[in-house]
């Protein structure tokens, strides 16, 4: 093997430093070659490895009596019932969407698609959760565009329906864009597929799109700060082809019914290195690949780009000896290439041929268990200051406030987002991307399944602990609105440089903020992804752990004609009168236009968010509630706008209601303030609803009635129309002008 | 009563047709995977919603070329019944058994989202369970749904009332505004000559169950059904 000249530039591109490769060289007990070199350096990047992250994340609640499989897998697993599973993970593709948006985002998809069918789940939903820089820049409409295109063409194509995300802007996010995917599937109980290797001798084959040059160091690139020479990275951007993965899904599914699969993994990021190794790592054997059969796009590559290439739609397969011929018939069906690349071994060790000889020898276990595992230094956020006295609008001026909160960037209606989604396809989605969690049918069964991401990036910036707790309670407040129990999580934390002790320090505390909050509603983290190094020259993005949340209705309503809102029916505030206006979006948009400071988020109250979570639960299920909404950014009326012109409805506010607020400051704390735990809900049955809060003791306060064309709000009245024009048309603006 | 749902690799509405017309009728089609040539006389022959072989090249156009297809246009000869939902007419303008082509939409966009739609022919195999004039509200989902042919076809189209669905609002004015992906003349839907071959972009099979928002489509399968039996 040829030695290695220059190895501090080599240790400087591949992204090591000089302890990695002096644990390499002890693993060895050798010099590595360029090859192996290539391999360490993609397995022991922050991306695959969490060497930052891994200590603290083991401390998350994995477990419950409904989870199958908790993170490590390729995705999480919990049982839902009558021999059905659902099988579901977020992923980030931040980086490379950042580079080059349409395909970074697109393989963001298929990435996570492959993900969830890997485990012999078939994909029903795909959701994201977005973040960009200010919206008014050309850049980020034009990485917008990109992003929104990218999703839209895979998932469009692949003909799993887009419902849900969100989309958030704001200047911190001008350098390092999230794009985070996540995909929700469903499996019988009994046909789950993982990615344990096992029985010596058995085939490795390889099945999907050939190999190319595209995505070399891809995992490396995502481990590492952008600076001003970041676009010379676009080459390790994947590039996508949703076509040839729907043929891969179609047929691995069709092999799986087939009793010939030992296990299955994709490759993904790392390619074929992280694959192979992984699968051979979990059943503690060895695997021998031969280079010479990997199918190639181009002629020439070397065995180090074959290796670290992350060309997507592959698959990595280890079948039952004998039944070749039975999966090569299945792929030939759906015009694939599949080769024999490799068999199990019981050497423990990763060897990579070429022309009969052994390029590449590495000790499996050791690799896996021996990867570096850091220490970080860290210190505690310091705590954001109270914002001081500040002047609250006239009452009178409540139009003006309403309309340019609604068209905010960030509370305004995405549709123009959405619409690019194909969100029906599959037949089965009940409650598509409008307001709060979509609502997806368990297909040919009576289930339904709740889902939504979130996370208030200006409450995670503002205090990581407190902020994440909210994004985990908002997550579970949207999935209990639409009548589910909420049944586990799947985390992505967006963070900057962990190397940084601050940065450390924020992401501690928000994994402090998960455990706690997911202990106290019993909430398992089922997966889930890190992804550091969303800085840009020395500075990072704002803290955003994104919540993947899902809930289930058992027994879902065939009919929603007698929840139709008509003119009159009875508008509801579940929890208290709220009186927090620190760091709400009416203080962001109306007030502290340009302040970096908009004070502590508002404080976390886990017994009204339980007590009040039941009661609507409750209220559901003695069908006593038309629509529902929690409470969150915009506060009780931006909450109930949402839901209102969805429906095309206004409302008249009660005068009770905001007749106590005799000043100004205390009517638009009550109408736009945020805190925790509320809820508002629509009824045609007052009586019972009262009654069962009374029961329940839980805070019930009526806000109003419904009305057909108007909103009414302390005898101001809006036009339905002005409010529509607003929120649904005011995005459309954003991006045109 | 025999119908079929083609596979090609890359199609995705073809389950949902099947569900729809299983959820209408009781009735379960047969799917027909696209390299078949030899197969069984069906009443009525259904070329799905998706990307057939990915969209390459233009939409439908490899579609149009695939094995199957020739069989398919003997078929359409005498008399079977063939309806193209989304990319299906697509590849049915390729494959020239409906004039006309489809563009990229005007916004060049993929739009999925509900509109309304009038029928402007119910005397057809497809549409006769609708009242004429009946305003019905159904999704579209595409990127290249933009219906464009020249004068003169369209001049054919018109006097032989081969336009079946127009783009429209809930009031049923077919103007531009309503228009979703600048179609010409809000075409969203037409019929051959013979009348038993249509192609429409809008998605019935999405509005067939209440629970889906919508139970519009249910009549478009109930007029094929009654047709055949």
């Amino acid at each position: 093997m040829e030695k290695l000249t220059n190895l501090k530039d080599l240790l400087n591109i591949h992204n090591l430093n000089n302890i990695e490769y002096k644990k390499i060289t002890k693993i060895l007990k050798r010099e590595p070659n360029l090859l192996e070199l290539g391999i360490y350096s993609v397995m022991w990047s922050e991306h695959c490895s969490y060497k930052s992250s891994k200590r603290w994340l083991k401390k998350l609640p994995t477990k419950s009596k409904i989870v199958i499989c908790g993170p490590g897998e390729n995705a999480g697993i919990i049982d839902i019932g009558d021999n059905d599973s659902l099988v579901f993970k977020i992923e980030s593709h931040n980086h490379p969407s950042y580079l080059e948006p349409f395909q970074g985002a697109a393989t963001g998809v298929g990435g996570i698609l492959r993900d969830i069918f890997t485990m012999g789940a078939r994909p029903i939903a795909i959701l994201n959760s977005l973040r960009f820089g200010d919206i008014k820049k050309k850049k980020q409409k034009y990485l917008l565009s990109g992003v929104v295109s990218g999703i839209s063409n895979y998932g469009n194509c692949m003909g799993i329906p887009t419902v849900g995300g969100e989309c958030y802007f704001n200047e911190d996010y001008n350098k390092n864009i999230l794009v985070n995917a996540m995909a929700v599937g469903v499996a019988k109980k009994n046909k789950l597929f993982f990615s344990k290797a096992s029985g010596i001798n058995n085939p490795v084959i390889y099945v999907g799109a050939k190999t190319g040059k595209d995505g070399i160091h891809g995992a490396t690139m995502a481990s590492a700060e952008f600076d001003n020479n970041s676009k010379q990275k676009k080459p390790t951007v994947q590039v996508g082809d949703p076509f040839t993965e729907k043929l891969v899904m179609e047929a691995c599914l069709e092999l799986m019914q087939t009793n010939t699969i030992i296990a299955i993994q994709d490759m993904g990021a790392a390619g074929l290195t992280c694959s192979s190794f992984e699968m051979a790592a979990k059943g503690n054997c060895g695997i021998e690949l031969n280079i010479n059969k990997i199918p190639l796009r181009e002629k020439d590559m070397t065995p180090y780009e074959i290796m670290l290439s992350e060309s997507q739609e592959r698959m990595l397969i280890i079948l039952k000896k004998g039944s070749e011929k039975k999966a090569k018939k299945i792929f030939d069906k759906w015009d694939l290439d599949m080769s024999i690349i490799g068999k199990i071994t019981n050497s423990k060790k990763m060897i990579i041929k070429k022309d009969n000889s052994t390029i590449a020898n590495i000790p499996i276990a050791l690799t896996e268990k021996n990867t570096p595992e850091y220490k970080r230094p860290w210190v505690k956020p310091t705590k954001v200051k109270n914002i001081k006295k500040f002047i609250f609008p006239k009452k009178n001026k409540v139009k003006e406030v309403i309309f340019k909160l609604l068209k905010s960037p960030n509370l305004t209606s995405k549709k123009w987002v959405w619409e690019q989604y194909d969100h029906m396809v599959m037949c089965d989605t009940i409650k598509p991307p409008s307001y709060g969690a979509a609502l997806v049918r368990v297909h040919g069964t009576n289930k339904s399944l709740a889902m939504t991401t979130d996370c208030n990036s200006n409450y995670c910036k503002h205090d990581p602990f407190i902020g994440t707790i909210h994004a985990v309670s908002e997550a579970r407040r949207n999935i209990i609105s639409t009548g589910a129990i909420p049944l586990a999580i799947t985390n992505n934390l967006n963070f900057g440089n962990p190397e940084d002790k601050n940065i450390m320090g924020q992401f501690i505390m928000s994994i402090k903020g998960m455990i706690d909050s997911c202990k106290k509603y019993f909430l398992p983290v089922i997966s889930g992804n890190v992804s550091f190094y969303n800085e840009t020259n020395k500075i990072g993005i704002s803290p955003t752990p994104v919540i993947g949340m899902i809930g289930l209705i058992k027994n879902t309503n065939s009919s929603n004609k007698k929840n139709l809102l008509k003119e009159n029916d009875k508008i509801f505030l579940i929890g208290k009168k709220i009186n927090n206006i620190s760091c709400s979006s009416f203080l962001e948009r109306i007030i502290l236009k340009n302040n970096k400071n908009l004070g502590p988020p508002p404080p976390i109250n886990y017994n009204e968010e339980i007590r009040n979570g039941n009661f609507v639960l409750n209220l559901f299920k003695n069908n006593l509630i038309k629509c529902c909404n929690d409470i969150s950014s915009g506060g009780i009326i931006i909450s109930l706008l949402k839901m209102l012109i969805n429906k095309e409805f206004g409302a008249e506010i009660k005068e009770s209601f905001i007749n106590d607020s005799t000043n100004d400051q205390k009517f638009y704390q009550i109408l736009f303030g945020e805190n925790s735990g509320n809820y508002i809900v629509i009824t045609n049955n007052e009586e019972k609803v009262k009654k069962l809060a009374k029961k329940n003791k839980v805070n019930l306060f009526k806000i109003g009635t419904t009305k057909k064309n108007y909103l009414n709000i302390n005898n101001q009245i809006i036009k339905l129309n002005e409010l529509k024009n607003n929120f649904e048309n005011s995005f459309f603006n954003y991006i045109n002008n | 009563m025999r119908v079929a749902i083609v596979v090609f690799p890359g199609s995705n509405c073809d389950r949902d047709i099947s569900w729809a017309i299983k959820k209408v009728s009781g009735y379960k089609p047969d799917y027909l995977w696209h390299k078949e040539k030899n197969f069984i006389n069906y009443d009525l022959i259904i070329l799905p919603g998706g990307f057939s072989y990915g969209d390459y090249l233009r939409c439908g156009a490899i579609g149009s070329h695939s094995p199957i297809m020739n069989e398919i246009k003997k078929r359409s000869q005498k008399g079977v019944k063939i309806i193209g939902i989304c990319n299906g007419f697509q590849i049915l303008t390729e494959s020239k058994l409906l004039p006309g082509s489809l563009l990229q939409n005007e916004n060049l966009k993929f739009i999925c989202k509900k509109i309304f739609l009038k029928v402007k022919n119910n005397n057809t195999f497809f549409s006769k369970k609708y009242k004429l004039n009946e305003i019905i509200n159904v999704p579209i989902a595409h990127m290249e749904g933009r219906y464009y042919c020249n004068k003169e076809t369209l001049k054919e189209l018109e006097n032989n009332k081969q336009i079946i669905f127009q783009y429209c609002n809930d009031n049923g004015d077919i103007k531009k505004t309503y228009n979703p992906n600048g179609s010409i003349m809000n075409i969203a839907g037409i019929i051959n000559l013979k009348g038993n071959v249509l192609g429409m972009m809008p998605h019935p099979e999405r509005c067939s169950e209440e629970i889906l928002g919508g139970e519009n489509g249910i009549k478009f399968f109930k007029s094929i059904f009654e047709s055949i039996n």
